[in-house]
């Protein structure tokens, strides 16, 4: 199965986080998940301040700066996994870095069979 | 004309498609990973045996008649789609058959407990899980689940679909976790027969809640050494052991003090207490649900209204607000108390929790206005009474209850 993982960053949940002894470096988590072929691929983002959104209404193009959403939680980044299932997507997002302070969201490919 | 032969042979279908439905639906989904698929197959080879036993006799083994029967159904219909994934599907039932019938190893767990964890995945929303045990695991209809749920038959439906569909779509795994899941999901599958029953006990008409008896005691089967799935167990025997005399014949409450207690179904007290005893010799500290099963058992097994053990009760609550902080349990523990220390404490109690956390909760003030009435304070008591039916579910017993009580001030 392949997932989108969205690190999304959240000003919230980084006020509250509190470090833990078990915390993974990004370096670390991305060791870890390189040696076992489970990354496809995957990038920081810039933040929202440098977003730009499209959409194109009675044919004319309308180009507003920011991002889509007005939520305070944002993209800072995504990963393309390769897991057997869920449950190992759940094991490598919980490990990540930003899970403690901020927060992952896994999404399924569409695939051929859909 | 029915002959006593038919309505036997009726009785016997009845128990073994009861005892072998889940097993084989939960085996299908292992196979072919197609919920729909194994639910149809499962009940097409259930209304071929009703038209067959009848008619020949029941077969030496009636639970493989069964399996055979959904499996060939569903090769059949396999055969028909003429996909990739259809073939490999195919060929896992062919080569399960093939297994069988030469008597190799059976799978190293029981497809039950894979489905029953798969059912709830945290990754699942909760009403989906609920609803997809219920259908799955218990076999109760969409019907019946959505009468339960006060919602209609198409959006319970809806609602089944939508979780089958996230099962397959987000790779959710058909298993049992892993050890170092194990625990976690455990408290999850407790969690939702616990809000079976819950949903189910305040009903009078409780099927919801034997079904929530019937899968906790699934649980204990295939799970022995998990305290807390005996102490769940034990919890919903209690509760289920006065079932009989918590309504009188014209559908009200009645308080636990005025139950006959000769009514109590002594059975299920034993097995609830059995449960205990055994959970208890786990050597694990009680959590929630072993908590929980002991403060219903101080009830359960109390002579009289009279000789219950309040002060054991307090001590128990208080085990339970460490281990799962809640406004509605601290309301329960105040209670307590004024059983204990006599009623004026009781009302000291009640005055010391947060009602902030308690708005809106017609308990409160119910709890107030009891101790009020003990206490031969009737004028207040009525005022307490009267917040208190106005916060109650409306049209409901205990609604009726709280005017009775105005009535008899």
């Amino acid at each position: 199965m392949k997932y989108m993982m969205f690190v999304v960053a959240d000003p919230d949940a980084a006020a509250e986080a509190e470090p833990s002894e078990d915390d993974l470096t990004i370096e670390e988590w991305l060791a870890d998940v390189e040696s076992r072929g489970k990354r496809i691929t995957g990038d920081a983002l810039r933040p929202v301040s440098d977003a730009t959104t499209v959409r194109v209404s009675h044919g004319q193009v309308l180009v507003t700066d920011g991002p889509f959403t007005e939520s305070k939680e944002w993209i800072a980044g995504f990963d393309i996994l390769e897991c057997d299932n869920l449950d190992e997507a759940i094991a490598i997002a919980a490990r990540h870095p930003q899970a403690n302070g901020g927060k992952l969201e896994l999404r399924p490919f569409w695939t051929d069979e859909d | 004309m029915t002959t006593d032969a038919d309505r036997a042979t009726a009785e016997a279908i009845t128990s073994v498609v009861a005892a072998e439905r889940t097993r084989m639906i939960a085996g299908l989904i292992r196979l072919t990973g197609d919920w729909d698929l194994a639910e149809d197959c499962v009940q097409d080879a259930i209304e071929r045996a009703l038209v067959h036993w009848p008619q020949e006799g029941m077969p030496r083994s009636p639970a493989a008649w069964l399996t055979t029967a959904g499996r060939n159904r569903a090769l059949d219909v396999l055969r028909r789609r003429e996909t990739e994934r259809a073939k490999l599907q195919k060929r896992a039932i062919m080569d399960e058959m093939g297994r069988d019938s030469t008597g190799q190893a059976e799978p190293e767990s029981d497809d039950r407990l894979r489905l029953i964890f798969t059912c709830c995945h945290p990754a699942l929303p909760l009403d989906g899980q609920v609803a997809l045990t219920l259908k799955t695991v218990a076999g109760l209809s969409t019907a019946e689940i959505a009468r339960a749920f006060l919602v209609s038959e198409p959006t319970m439906s809806q609602r089944l679909l939508r979780t089958k569909r996230k099962i397959s779509n987000a790779g959710i795994p058909y298993r049992v976790p892993p050890d170092e899941l194990l625990a976690e999901r455990t408290a999850g599958v407790l969690a939702v027969v616990y809000l079976i029953f819950n949903e189910g006990y305040g009903q009078q008409e409780d099927y919801l809640a034997a079904e929530a008896l019937r899968l906790a005691r699934l649980l204990v089967d295939l799970i022995p050494g998990e305290d807390e799935a005996r102490g769940l167990l034990a919890l919903v025997a209690f509760q289920m052991s006065r079932r009989s005399t918590r309504f009188n014949a014209r559908g009200d409450l009645v308080p636990m003090e005025e139950q006959d207690r000769s009514r109590w179904d002594a059975v299920l007290i034993e097995e609830g207490n059995w449960h205990l005893r055994r959970a208890a010799s786990s050597g694990r500290s009680p959590g929630p649900n072993r908590l929980q099963a002991h403060i219903a058992a101080c009830h359960s097994t109390a002579a009289a209204a009279e000789a219950t053990a309040w002060g054991t009760i307090v001590t128990l609550y208080d085990a339970l607000l460490a281990a799962q902080p809640s406004p509605v349990i601290a309301l329960n523990r105040a209670i307590a108390i004024g059983f204990r220390d006599g009623y004026e404490a009781g009302l000291a109690a009640l005055d010391a929790l947060d009602a902030k956390a308690l708005t809106g909760y017609y308990l409160l003030p119910a709890a107030r206005a009891d101790f009020l009435r003990r206490l031969g304070r009737a004028k207040e008591a009525r005022g307490a009474y009267q917040t208190a039916l106005e916060l109650a579910p409306a049209g409901q017993p205990e609604q009726r209850l709280l005017q009775r009580r105005i009535t008899e001030l």
